[in-house]
């Protein structure tokens, strides 16, 4: 009923929407929720091609994805945490510890 | 039917990343992903992928997302909302977890699936999923274990204080 192209669209939308909000916004943690708006786009991507192909391998793929992602959010907010306690703030501004 | 409820969810979820972008407030960009997160999971339902979509809820916009709003508590430092503003935040969050628990509920019962059918038998059974996951995937099964493992200890190593000699 529902043509699978569908889902490859909106799919696409999330995931500009992700790019987007990484490079719009200016704080550590909703950049870091716009990686997990991407994450997810490729997601329905994947769940999409396997109701395409009728296959469960690609959800399979997907449980994998979701445990990577649950690993990236937990390291990725430690640093985030650390940098907030040296730099008292989380703005991307605000790091600049490389640039010379 | 299940054209209606994807137009539904799509809208909603395209909504609530477009509301994570705008707002200013990373509390209310947490809970518009939670959202977005959640209209996802009954996108997956209506895919055929029922155990997916709870994994989507349980672990996406449960887990994961309670970590992101632990995290800004402890950055944050704005003035608590007012006491009459309290009683609509209760009613709003009563509201989502309710709206979370309906759509786990008809995740599991797979009837999101049969709205939405495609054509074709159901292929995201937990049955099918679990027997894949240990003959063809087994592993990268194993290896996203100790994956985990990795992650949970860098994650506490990280955050830990320097104990003072």
């Amino acid at each position: 009923m529902i043509p699978v192209n569908y889902f490859f669209l909106l799919s696409i939308v999330l995931f500009v929407l992700g790019i987007i909000g990484f490079f719009v916004k200016r704080d550590l943690i909703t950049m870091f929720m716009a990686v997990e708006v991407m994450l997810n786009a490729a997601n329905l991507a994947f769940i999409a091609l396997a109701k395409a192909a009728g296959s469960p391998a690609g959800q399979v793929i997907v449980f994998f994805v979701i445990t990577v992602a649950a690993a990236e959010a937990a390291v990725g907010l430690a640093i985030i945490l650390l940098v907030f306690r040296q730099k008292k703030s989380i703005k991307a501004e605000d790091m600049r510890l490389m640039k010379g | 039917m299940g054209i209606f409820l994807f137009f539904l969810l799509a809208i909603l979820c395209v909504g609530g990343v477009l509301g994570m972008i705008l707002s200013k407030n990373q509390a209310h960009n947490a809970l518009f992903l939670v959202l977005a997160f959640a209209c996802l999971g009954g996108l997956f339902g209506l895919l055929d992928a029922p155990f997916i979509a709870a994994v989507q809820i349980i672990i996406y916009a449960g887990a994961i997302m309670v970590l992101f709003i632990f995290v800004i508590m402890m950055v944050n430092f704005e003035e608590g909302i007012s006491p009459e503003k309290k009683r609509w935040t209760l009613g709003l969050s009563a509201g989502l977890a309710f709206f979370l628990l309906v759509e786990l509920v008809l995740a599991i019962r797979g009837t999101l699936g049969a709205m939405g059918r495609t054509g074709g038998e159901t292929i995201g059974g937990p049955t099918e999923l679990g027997r894949l996951l240990f003959t063809d995937f087994l592993y990268p099964f194993e290896i996203t274990s100790v994956l985990i493992i990795a992650a949970l200890v860098g994650a506490i190593v990280l955050v830990k204080k320097k104990e003072k000699e």
